[in-house]
């Protein structure tokens, strides 16, 4: 007989009850997605899978008054990843290039313009709602992907991360590139960006899944049903299914939250070791 | 190949700090000129300067008779080897050599031919597809001087480039930078503070202290005939003796010791005498006696250290002997010099008087 090591033991025991706390609800949410709306409606939420897979994913995907009037799953979620991807790309150029800036030009004001960058941080989106609306409803770009991206991709969070990481690269290296004849876009291009590979795809896992998740500004910012996004269309579905005679259809509203959550886990999932190499790692 | 010519050059920082204080010399076309100095002195900063790392506050730099104060580092064409090697960590060794000519435009197979040259050179022609991290040092000090050669630079610039190396590399890449500068004839400014790679490196060496050239010279001259008491004292392993003096009655007095023999010396300020361990030795009837603590053997030669007797202060003596010769620790020992090798400084300005 083998000793049990109990330390272990009960290590991986509060580490199972964590697991399943989380990942209860969520379970609860598939299984519940894969049954009638009658099951649902008699025998409340279910634990074990049922037979309708299929057939609720589809409608709610891909049919025309599947989830809401005429938009489909489908064309929220492509207006989704377009959000996410624009988003977390978006703030990657513009914190770079900032944080370039910042670190390797000498300009006036540069120290203090950093922390006025820095405290922007300590002024979320719903500060500036109104005006940044304004401007944008003003510009004519209210229902468009554009008017949607660009007025959040400035990253104070971005700019931060970036200046640290090129502030910890050693000065030789940009002046051994001058005596080699790079200029400073070629510097950027040829030393800064590989160097960076690993932190630019952990800030694009971070903003992607933060991007992903953003509510209030594609709420205000989307009149048209059909260019709303996967986490509006849960808030609009819910009130969609609580209108009228009808049997509600929480199955669907069950699979359009699976749908919503899937990409930004896929993404952390695949990208993982990328992600972690770029808070850890600092091979210079 | 080219000459250089610093015309009074002065660097001082925003802070006010002034770092170098007008400093002038002409270099000769392929010459090795090293500059030493402790660490702080502005050695490094007056090297940055020629790079074009560093602006230049007064004063101008010449290469090949033409003013380069505002040409840019890449222009210059001169190759500059790092203390920390300054590698590309993302490129492999053969990307790091060619960065280099592929900004200047080369073609991509006159690039390869280059980068192969030089890397047979070096020897690291093993290694061209390996990245830095798998490198050991005296690797990566190679691919940065390979990096420089494949440049063809007119001149090249070492800061203090073999000060990350074990000691024993340190000597064979020494070897190695000397070689190389030879054969390929370059006008070359190496610096550091080590006096041995001074020494052995240098065509003509400048001693640099507090932002100022205290002297400059073939290493042997200033080694032999030192102007100040910095550069008698910077120059030379092991450090040369020095015993605080005055000059009384024709005699030089180092509290009860008296020695004979000098000259026309001022009589009221306080003098260092100066002697080499080298040009020190045993003798029953030598001038300076200790009492001996410690016998240091390198082989070939012993060094002996001892304090000095009847002098007034403590003061530490040091010579050079044969590996025969053994003194007793704690033994008594005079020691002779000849009165052609004593130096003697004003200790207050450092100028040497005899």
């Amino acid at each position: 007989m083998k000793n049990i090591n109990w330390r272990l033991a009960s290590n991986h025991l509060i580490l199972l009850i964590g697991v399943i706390f989380m990942s209860l609800p969520v379970w609860v949410a598939f299984s519940t997605s894969t049954h009638t709306a009658e099951t649902i409606l008699r025998e409340g939420l279910q634990f074990w899978p049922g037979s309708n897979f299929i057939e609720t994913y589809r409608e709610v995907m891909f049919e025309e008054a599947g989830v809401m009037k005429s938009v489909l799953g489908i064309t929220m979620l492509k207006n989704s990843l377009i959000l996410g991807i624009g988003f977390a790309v978006g703030k990657v150029i513009i914190s770079m290039l900032a944080a370039y800036a910042i670190v390797y030009f000498r300009f006036k004001l540069a120290t203090p313009l950093f922390w006025i960058i820095f405290l922007t941080l300590l002024l979320p989106l719903e500060v500036r709602i109104i005006p940044s609306y304004e401007i944008v409803a003003g510009l004519g770009l209210l229902d468009t992907n554009f008017g949607l991206i660009v007025p959040l991709i400035a990253s104070a969070t971005g700019t931060f991360y970036f200046r640290q990481f090129f502030k910890s690269i050693p000065d030789e290296l940009l002046e051994a590139a001058r005596l080699d004849g790079a200029s400073p876009w070629r510097f950027f291009v040829d030393m800064l960006i590989p160097l960076s590979k690993t932190m630019i795809a952990a800030i694009l896992i971070i903003m992607f899944v933060v991007g992903w998740n953003q509510y209030l500004w594609p709420l205000i910012m989307t009149t048209k049903e059909e260019n709303y996004t996967l986490v509006i269309g849960i808030k609009q579905i819910y009130q969609i299914l609580s209108e009228g005679g009808e049997l509600p259809q929480y199955q669907k509203a069950f699979a359009l939250t699976i749908m919503a959550t899937l990409p930004p886990v896929l993404v952390v999932l695949f990208f993982q070791n990328w992600f972690v190499k770029g808070l850890v790692e600092s091979e210079k | 190949m080219a000459t250089v010519k610093l015309n009074n050059i002065k660097k001082v920082y925003p802070n006010g700090a002034e770092a170098v204080c007008g400093v002038s010399m002409a270099i000769e076309n392929g010459e090795f000129i090293v500059f030493v100095g402790p660490s702080g002195c502005g050695k490094s900063t007056m090297l940055r300067m020629v790079a074009g790392l560093e602006t230049i506050t007064k004063g101008d730099i010449e290469i090949d008779s033409k003013v380069i104060n505002n040409v840019s580092p890449a222009d210059r064409d001169v190759a500059m080897v790092f203390q920390n090697y300054a590698l590309y960590p993302h490129m492999t060794v053969r990307g790091n050599m060619a960065y280099g000519l592929k900004n200047r435009g080369l073609a991509k197979a006159e690039i390869n031919t280059k980068v192969n040259e030089a890397a047979k050179m070096l020897k690291i022609d093993d290694y061209l597809d390996r990245q830095p991290n798998q490198l050991s040092g005296g690797q990566r000090q190679r691919v940065a001087m390979g990096r420089a050669i494949v440049r063809e630079p007119k001149v090249f610039l070492f800061d203090e480039p073999l000060s990350n190396l074990d000691a024993k590399l340190r000597v064979q890449m020494r070897i190695e930078i000397k070689r190389l500068q030879r054969r390929m004839g370059v006008t070359s400014i190496y610096v550091t503070h080590d006096q041995t790679e001074a020494m052995t490196l240098a065509d003509r060496l400048a001693v640099i202290n507090d932002g100022r050239i205290e002297q400059m010279g073939a290493p042997i001259e200033l080694y032999n005939n030192p102007k100040t008491l910095f550069v008698a004292s910077f120059i030379g392993a092991p450090h040369i003796n020095l015993i605080p003096a005055r000059f009384e009655n024709k005699k030089l007095v180092c509290g009860n010791l008296k020695l004979p023999g000098f000259k026309n010396l001022p009589e009221d300020i306080e003098l260092v005498l100066g002697i080499r361990p080298d040009f020190l030795r045993p003798d029953t009837k030598g001038q300076l006696e200790i009492q001996v603590d410690l016998v240091e053997q390198h082989g070939a030669d012993n060094l002996v250290y001892g304090a000095l007797k009847n002098s007034s202060n403590d003061t530490e003596l040091c010579f050079k002997t044969t590996q025969n010769t053994l003194p007793d620790i704690d033994s008594n020992l005079k020691l002779k010099f000849e009165q052609k090798h004593a130096m003697v400084f004003n200790k207050s300005t450092g100028e040497r008087l005899i």
